[in-house]
């Protein structure tokens, strides 16, 4: 018998504890990512000939009510049939009764990856402007993410962007069932007391004065999502005031981010948000306002909804004034300035050389 | 491994004479309390398959003794447990069946050195052949690390011989078959020792197949590897809560 080493034992463990999917028409090629209630695999639909990726609940979460809501997660997903969202392809039962379901298998980078290449403010506003689209999409068919953040985004091979891990999102109040007509305020993912995420003690920072937010538990929910990029009022368990606002907050977390290459952590002397511009000068006063505004801790002074962020991003491409910030006249002229600058110079190089000539036929 | 001249019972050997495997799942810890002296022998086969090897190298290391001495001391466990029948006396509630075992090795092997039988040791038992050269030799290669305790040790060569045992059953099995491609894609993709991993498409090259049958080669030898592995733990657990707390600790997950 061969001798086999430790790192082979922890491979052939992981291989023995992947799913069977004889019953499917899928084969699994290799696991890809595994989170607290299922395991994503890249696998081969023997069908169509095609790569997939196949969540499947985790074996040790698999009474009634986990697969209920995994069901329900992929019937979200499923149903927001947008650019921007991971299609699912397929849903169904293995024979040791998990629940599984396919969807398109996203080749590319993700956002914290595709940051760190260094492309232009301008690129990078243009990726978040569609992570919003895509969020706005999701908010107006009533379902809230809840753990936006760049690594469940992902920027495909054609510069698609696609968010991605809809496992924790939410229905809410408010938004329409384009399918059915309903409204509800069921979670679509992990809820209740009973699936409460242990936290790390990070901080959410606060952009402007108040009491620190601390993140814990609160008797009237859980705590879902990634801290850094979760809403104050997420971060405190008060599930009933996490709403479209409650993925703003993470959306300006997201831009922060895209706009200093790190994410907000609070200067050394005290617990204040440390602004953009102090990271980068050749970041826009619009933009930093932009980013703070929808990283106000107080949910109120923040984007209504994911479609007015966006739509905010899209002036700032546009050198459009922007809801978040009041012009002075200086800004307006340096925004005039930096809009018509070929005209501008164009104009200016009109006058030196009449200034040239006059100079010149003078003498 | 020969085993020859084991308990001159020739179905004890891996597969037997006629290479077949056993069609029974039936619990060898179960088994070994039988009054049918066949089947606690083919019981006891199952046991020592799974627990020799581990057993010599644990004496190695807690009992810091030479290779002669590891080696009849191991013999001579085996071959008293089973003429004395000490598993039989396993119970599921008090503690897993490893931690019986090296609590029996260790009571053993204390006894033995208080009475000073150990030097008219094998008085009186069967000879089992093992083959405890191939057990020194990944000794010598691969000695266990320092930051193990002996206990420690020896659960980790449990877990080492029973993903062994289950590539040598895949192997054979896969050769009953004539599907030794299955195999050998297996060994190549999840079984060799490489810094390099090497791609399906490259295996497909390697072997004259397409991309998609490697695949398919390659989830029905893990499907079945996992299938022996969950095998050998039901032969080797006395319930199936065991059972389940076994393959949680092998595998890490819950085994539906």
């Amino acid at each position: 018998m061969k001798w086999i080493s430790d790192t082979k034992i922890d491979h052939l463990r992981a291989l023995a504890s992947q799913p069977d999917l004889s019953v499917t028409k899928y084969t699994i090629v290799k696991e890809l990512a595994r989170g607290g209630m299922g395991t994503v695999y890249l696998a081969e639909d023997s069908e169509l000939a095609r790569q997939v990726a196949i969540k499947v609940l985790n074996p040790e979460v698999v009474d009634e009510d986990d697969r209920q809501r995994m069901l329900r997660e992929a019937q979200v997903i499923a149903r927001l049939e947008h650019p921007g969202i991971v299609p699912v392809h397929d849903v169904g039962v293995l024979d040791d009764g998990r629940i599984y379901y396919a969807m398109k298998y996203v080749r590319g980078r993700r956002l914290d990856e595709f940051v760190a290449q260094g492309d232009s403010i301008n690129d990078r506003l243009r990726k978040f402007q569609a992570v919003c689209d895509a969020v706005a999409f999701a908010h107006s068919n009533g379902v809230v993410h809840r753990d936006l953040k760049p690594q469940n985004i992902m920027i495909g091979a054609f510069g698609e962007v696609l968010v991605l891990d809809w496992g924790v999102a939410k229905l809410i109040q408010g938004g329409g069932d384009p399918w059915t007509g309903r409204r509800g305020d069921a979670e679509t993912g992990r809820t209740g007391d009973e699936d409460a995420t242990v936290l790390s003690p990070r901080l959410p920072v606060s952009p402007s004065p108040g009491p620190p937010v601390s993140p814990s538990l609160s008797a009237d929910g859980t705590i879902i999502g990634t801290l850094g990029y979760m809403a104050p009022e997420q971060a405190r368990g008060e599930t009933q005031l996490v709403d479209e606002r409650s993925d703003v907050y993470s959306l300006g977390v997201i831009l922060y981010f895209l706009l200093t290459k790190q994410p907000p952590k609070p200067r050394a002397d005290d617990s204040h948000l440390r602004r953009p511009r102090e990271f980068d000068s050749k970041i826009t006063k619009q933009a930093e306002a932009v980013c703070l505004k929808a990283m106000s801790v107080d949910r109120s002074q923040r984007y209504e909804r994911a479609i007015d962020l966006s739509a905010d991003i899209g002036r700032l491409l546009d050198g459009e004034p922007v809801s978040a910030y009041r012009e002075g006249v200086v800004d307006k002229l340096g925004r005039w300035l930096s809009k018509n600058r070929f005209l501008v110079l164009l104009v200016l190089t009109y006058l030196l050389m009449r200034i040239i000539l006059l100079f010149t036929s003078g003498r | 491994m020969s085993r020859r001249n084991r308990v001159n019972d020739p179905d004890t050997d891996i597969g037997g004479p006629a290479r077949k495997f056993p069609e029974t799942n039936r619990s060898a810890i179960v088994a070994i309390r039988s009054e049918e002296p066949h089947v606690r022998q083919r019981a006891f086969g199952t046991i020592l398959d799974s627990y020799w090897k581990p057993v010599y190298k644990y004496i190695r290391l807690k009992w810091n003794v030479d290779n002669e001495d590891a080696k009849d001391l191991t013999q001579d466990f085996f071959g008293n447990a089973f003429q004395k029948n000490y598993f039989a006396d396993y119970d599921a509630a008090k503690a897993s069946f490893q931690t019986f075992l090296r609590t029996c090795v260790d009571g053993f092997i204390a006894n033995q050195r208080k009475s000073q039988q150990r030097l008219k040791r094998g008085g009186g038992l069967e000879h089992i052949s093992l083959d405890f050269q191939g057990a020194d030799n990944e000794l010598a290669i691969h000695p266990p690390s320092p930051n193990l305790s002996p206990e420690q040790f020896f659960e980790r060569e449990w877990v080492r011989n029973v993903f062994a045992v289950a590539v040598e059953t895949l192997r054979k099995k896969c050769d009953d078959t004539n599907n030794q491609i299955r195999f050998h894609l297996f060994e190549r993709y999840d079984l060799e020792e490489s810094t390099e991993k090497v791609s399906y498409a490259a295996l497909a090259n390697e072997f004259g197949l397409t991309t998609t049958t490697v695949t398919n080669q390659l989830a029905a030898a893990r499907r079945e590897f996992r299938k022996i592995v969950l095998d050998k733990l039901r032969e080797t657990t006395a319930s199936d809560e065991e059972f389940q707390n076994q393959a949680r600790d092998l595998l890490g997950v819950e085994v539906i």
